[in-house]
């Protein structure tokens, strides 16, 4: 589909950056003509990287579209773009959500409209050279990138308590990343000494002769997990997370949710598996455990807020929780079904940030007490917000479904106990989010104030309308997208347990000559390696 | 002895061109002044030509020698001069007299930098240190009038004679023991030495007490804020890098060449000290509501970063800190320029006036974004390859911890410089009214903007021109 020297990534990533520079041409009264350019950008940007879905080659695991240039030769540090199954879905994610954030914005962003537009497009290269990059050095410099495109989207745009918010989440990002990079540099050192090539990129550190010390593995591991959990959330790092949602505009919590959510997902997928195997496994039940408690702590939260944003912040901690416990099942099963789930969240919680917002500009309160018998006044409203809610759940029949069903799938095979403990937290998912459906929508309509209210405008159903139909696509046919990260993630599976082997045999070795070392649990992944 | 003065014209043609300066300044009417900025600054752009173009070598007996590393320094010291040259004119013309000679002292102090960072033996070395800093001396007490500013110069004086005597004992100890005061010939000397003395740890004391107090380093810090303070902004402006930078040639000079062999006995000093930086600088920092005061302390725990990369004493150890040095410079600078350019309005340097500076000038707010961003060394900005260089001097040494204070304190930097961010989008002022800044401040600020910039994403030339630098010492 493309010709294979077209930079398709590079244009996908810089692309919101030439309509920065559009906007910054435009006088800032011309509200109007900002907008327009802003949301084209992103609509064109989604255009462009459509096609990756279908151009990019299911049956390798191989990094596709790759570009690949020298940065700093001195340091092996190089410009190296490349996308696999999993990163594909994650780029298309972003430019799919980020023209529909844009226009949501429409509405509720009135002020400073220039500055806006111009931080979210930027916050949009961040994120896609996050999810495209391969050498580590460019990863970080993207990582770190897009955090303050989002420190002024909340700072300046966010709730009453936004500054509280925005400090807490830069501060938050900063120390986690603080330490990864200091690992990337370690890891570096290590591998030169070692092999003698420099490289800071990805797929040369992967298949690297090297095999790191487990001890080693296990300080790395540690330094990139932490950036990454903090990110997820992961208990107990999640306390950002409620405050940046609650506070930040509706743009910004969708994005938020749906996409820089991921990264933390993700980073756990691209770095912390494929280079650090065993340290991983070892970690395996310390995070199997905080995934389970983020699960049922985030619910038992989200069960006691007032508040429906906050609700919905809370039920992103449960949800990020099943995607890690996926993730760190090991088998087919597990990963696919965490994958799918940060794809589902992004749509399903995406779209109930955007609910939240649009409620909140018709009422000005999110509090669940202030509603009541919406679904007499604003039926369509109601019907959306239901399939979106529904979907959050896990309803089958929904894209929530699928995902929640392979990752307890994929849990029971590794630890049951675990898949036993997750599976209450889809009981009190149905919970707490329909009991606040019922709140808000059925019943009388016993406030005044609820009485008038509009239903949906055009653009509004034009917003929802595309989250309701992948909703239901990916609820009945998941097999399109699940087909496509299936042979990235068996690779990942492979690499880790192959590097187990390799490992288990030098483990052996060791213990024969005498220098015993910690004991490697196997967990069942090795039982997987068949599958 | 064959004596070639080419290798010396750079720094004998500023000499002149400040010289011109003064002169100028007796025939030229009060009302065309700044008129002087603009010939300091040729003469300054025409030195860095000179610099770039004239040849390498060394000439009197190995006391002066130009090199690549000589260079990259001469460059910072010119840049710096030129960013705060520029930065100064309408400050100068509203804020202070006798102007041109505020121009040629300028000069001076470079001329004396750029001695510095070409010596060869440790007499240069003083001498040139010396030149350097009496200008300063004189720049900092400029604004006779304000009570601050002369107690900034007093302060200055009194503490840098102090510590120029200390230096000057470390340096006659050092000569006690090795006979001779060429660098060169110092590590000869040390190298043939079966063990060192405590005589030798004094010295090395002395003269790391002496050069701490240049860089204004933790525990020889405490004159930094109240100079910085008190001085006119532009003279800190150019005290807090270029004097800085001048004491870090002095500092690589003195302690790659001569003294390399004997880093087991320094290098735990220099860390003990680059930590103490580090923290002070940083906790301290978060406290301050005046913005020179804040960028005071900041340029303390700048000093703490270098010298992570300091201690690894390699060729990388080189590089990242003129590296950094030169993402500073634009950094730093670039900061004051705003410091300056909203002085020269609101006539306040109190971090509360920033708020509401967005919509007041979006161009000023949003360049003290950048640069500050940069000092926090967040990529893409050029302050993010520096610092990641520096510490991975550190790390492929093998000195972990300072390395995690280092990011650990780098976060607590950001707290503080994203406060002023905070102020200036965040919280609308009292005052709307624009700020305007001037075109000669606007070009300055383009060029501190496009340096923080493409080095940070284009750092590949910067480094290959930098790269001979540590062939000087490894």
């Amino acid at each position: 589909m493309f010709s294979s020297d077209f930079p398709i990534l590079s244009v996908i990533t810089y692309l919101p950056l030439i309509g920065v520079l559009l906007i910054l041409m435009i006088d800032k009264e011309k509200v109007g003509a900002i907008r327009i350019v802003a949301l084209l950008t992103a609509a064109i940007n989604f255009l462009f990287s459509l096609p990756l879905f279908f151009a990019c080659d299911p049956s390798t695991a191989a990094f596709q579209f790759t570009e690949h240039v020298p940065w700093i030769p001195e340091l092996g540090i190089s410009y190296f773009f490349g996308i696999d199954g999993i990163s594909m879905l994650m780029v298309i994610l972003t430019t799919f959500l980020t023209p529909l954030a844009i226009w949501a914005s429409f509405g509720s962003i009135t002020e400073k409209v220039k500055g806006y537009m111009i931080s979210f497009l930027i916050l949009e290269t961040g994120m896609l050279g996050v999810f495209v990059s391969l050498d580590l050095i460019l990863f970080f410099v993207f990582w770190e990138a897009m955090l303050f495109p989002m420190y002024f989207i909340i700072g300046i745009w966010g709730g009453p308590r936004r500054i509280y918010a925005t400090v807490k989440f830069v501060l938050f990002t900063m120390i986690g990343s603080a330490l990864m990079l200091i690992a990337i540099i370690y890891l570096y050192y290590l591998n030169y000494q070692n092999t003698n090539i420099p490289t800071f990129n990805l797929e040369l550190l992967q298949s690297s002769q090297f095999p790191i010390p487990i001890n080693i593995q296990m300080w790395l591991f540690a330094a990139f997990a932490l950036a990454f959990a903090i990110k997820v959330p992961m208990f107990p790092f999640h306390t950002w997370l409620p405050d940046a949602h609650v506070e930040a505009p509706t743009a910004g919590s969708v994005i938020l949710a749906a996409v820089l959510l991921k990264m933390g997902a993700y980073g756990f997928l691209r770095f912390c598996l494929p280079l650090f195997p065993q340290a991983a496994s070892e970690f395996t039940p310390l995070i199997s455990i905080l995934a389970i408690v983020g699960i049922i702590y985030g619910a038992m939260m989200a069960f006691v807020q007032k508040d429906v944003k906050s609700l919905v912040a809370y039920s992103s901690v449960s949800h990020l929780g099943f995607v890690m416990l996926g993730i760190f099942t090991f088998n087919i099963q597990g990963l696919q079904g965490g994958i799918l789930q940060m794809i589902n969240h992004g749509i399903s919680t995406g779209g109930l940030f955007l609910i939240v917002g649009m409620l909140y500009e018709r009422r000005h309160t999110r509090m669940i007490g202030d509603f009541g018998g919406l679904a007499k006044v604003v039926p369509v409203f109601s019907v959306m917000f239901m399939i979106i809610t529904l979907s959050s759940i896990g309803l089958p029949g929904t894209n929530g479904f699928v995902g929640e069903f392979l990752i307890l799938l994929g849990a029971f095979k590794s630890n049951m106990v675990y898949a036993v403990l997750a599976a209450t937290g889809v009981v009190l998912a149905a919970v707490y989010m329909l009991w606040m459906f019922q709140r808000v929508i059925f019943g009388q309509v016993d406030k005044k104030e609820n009485e008038t209210l509009l239903d949906l405008n055009l653009r509004e159903k034009l917003i929802l309308i595309p989250l309701i139909a992948l909703i239901f696509f990916i609820g009945i046919y998941p097999k399109p997208i699940l087909s496509r990260m299936e042979t990235s993630v068996k690779n990942l599976t492979a690499i880790v347990q192959q590097k187990f082997r390799v490992e288990e045999d030098n483990h052996k070795i060791r213990i024969i000559s005498g220098t015993p070392m910690d004991k490697i649990s196997l967990n069942e992944v090795g039982e997987q390696k068949n599958e | 002895m064959q004596i070639e003065l080419s290798l010396l014209s750079p720094q004998l043609f500023l000499l002149l061109w400040a010289i011109l300066v003064f002169v100028v300044d007796f025939f030229t009417a009060e009302r065309n002044k700044a008129s002087l900025a603009y010939l300091s600054i040729i003469g300054l752009v025409l030195t860095a030509i000179i610099s770039i173009s004239s040849k390498q070598g060394e000439t009197f007996g190995g006391s002066f020698r130009a090199d690549t590393f000589g260079l990259s320094f001469n460059i910072i010291f010119l840049g710096s001069a030129i960013l705060t040259v520029a930065s100064a004119v309408d400050y100068v013309k509203a804020h202070l007299k006798h102007q041109g000679e505020f121009y040629g002292l300028i000069l001076l102090s470079t001329v004396g930098m750029m001695f510095l960072s070409a010596s060869g033996d440790l007499l240069t070395l003083y001498v040139s240190l010396e030149l350097a800093t009496i200008s300063l001396f004189v720049l900092a007490a400029y604004m006779k009038s304000d009570l601050k500013s002369t107690e900034a110069g007093l302060k200055y004086l009194i503490l840098g004679a102090a510590s120029s005597a200390i230096l000057l004992y470390g340096i006659s100890l050092l000569y006690g023991i090795s006979g001779t005061l060429v660098l060169d010939a110092i590590a000869l000397k040390l190298s043939q030495m079966p063990t060192v003395g405590p005589l030798f740890i004094l010295s090395i004391v002395m003269i790391i007490a002496g050069l701490s107090f240049k860089l204004a380093a933790v525990p020889f810090h405490m004159w930094c804020p109240d100079v910085y303070e008190g001085a006119p902004t532009p003279v800190t402006a150019y005290l807090s890098v270029a004097s800085k930078a001048a004491g870090l040639a002095a500092l690589i000079r003195i302690f790659f060449k001569s003294l390399a062999s004997t880093s087991m006995q320094w290098v735990p000093l220099l860390m003990a000290i680059s930590a103490m930086a580090m923290i002070l600088g940083n906790v301290v920092a978060v406290r301050q509501h005046n913005i020179k005061r804040l960028l005071a302390y900041s340029s303390i725990a700048q000093i703490g970063y270098i010298l992570v990369g300091f201690i690894a004493v390699s060729e990388l150890a080189v590089t990242s800190i003129i590296l950094y040095v030169l993402a500073y410079m634009f950094a730093n600078i670039g900061a004051f320029m705003v410091v300056i350019a909203f002085y020269n309005v609101s006539g306040s340097d109190d971090i509360m006036a920033y708020a509401g500076l967005s919509k007041r000038s979006p161009f000023l707010a949003i360049s003290m974004v950048v640069f500050l961003l940069s000092l926090v060394g967040i990529p893409p900005m050029a302050g993010f390859i520096g610092k990641f260089y520096l510490f991975s001097a550190a790390i492929e040494k093998g000195y972990y911890w300072i390395v995690v204070l280092g990011v650990l304190t780098s976060v607590i930097s950001l707290y503080y410089y994203m406060s002023i961010a905070y102020q200036m989008y965040f919280k609308t002022g009292d005052d709307d009214s624009p700020v305007r800044v001037s075109p000669t401040m606007a070009v300055a600020l383009v060029v501190a903007l496009a340096g923080t910039l493409l080095i940070g994403v284009y750092t590949q030339p910067v480094l290959s021109a930098i790269s001979g630098a540590s062939s000087a010492f490894f």
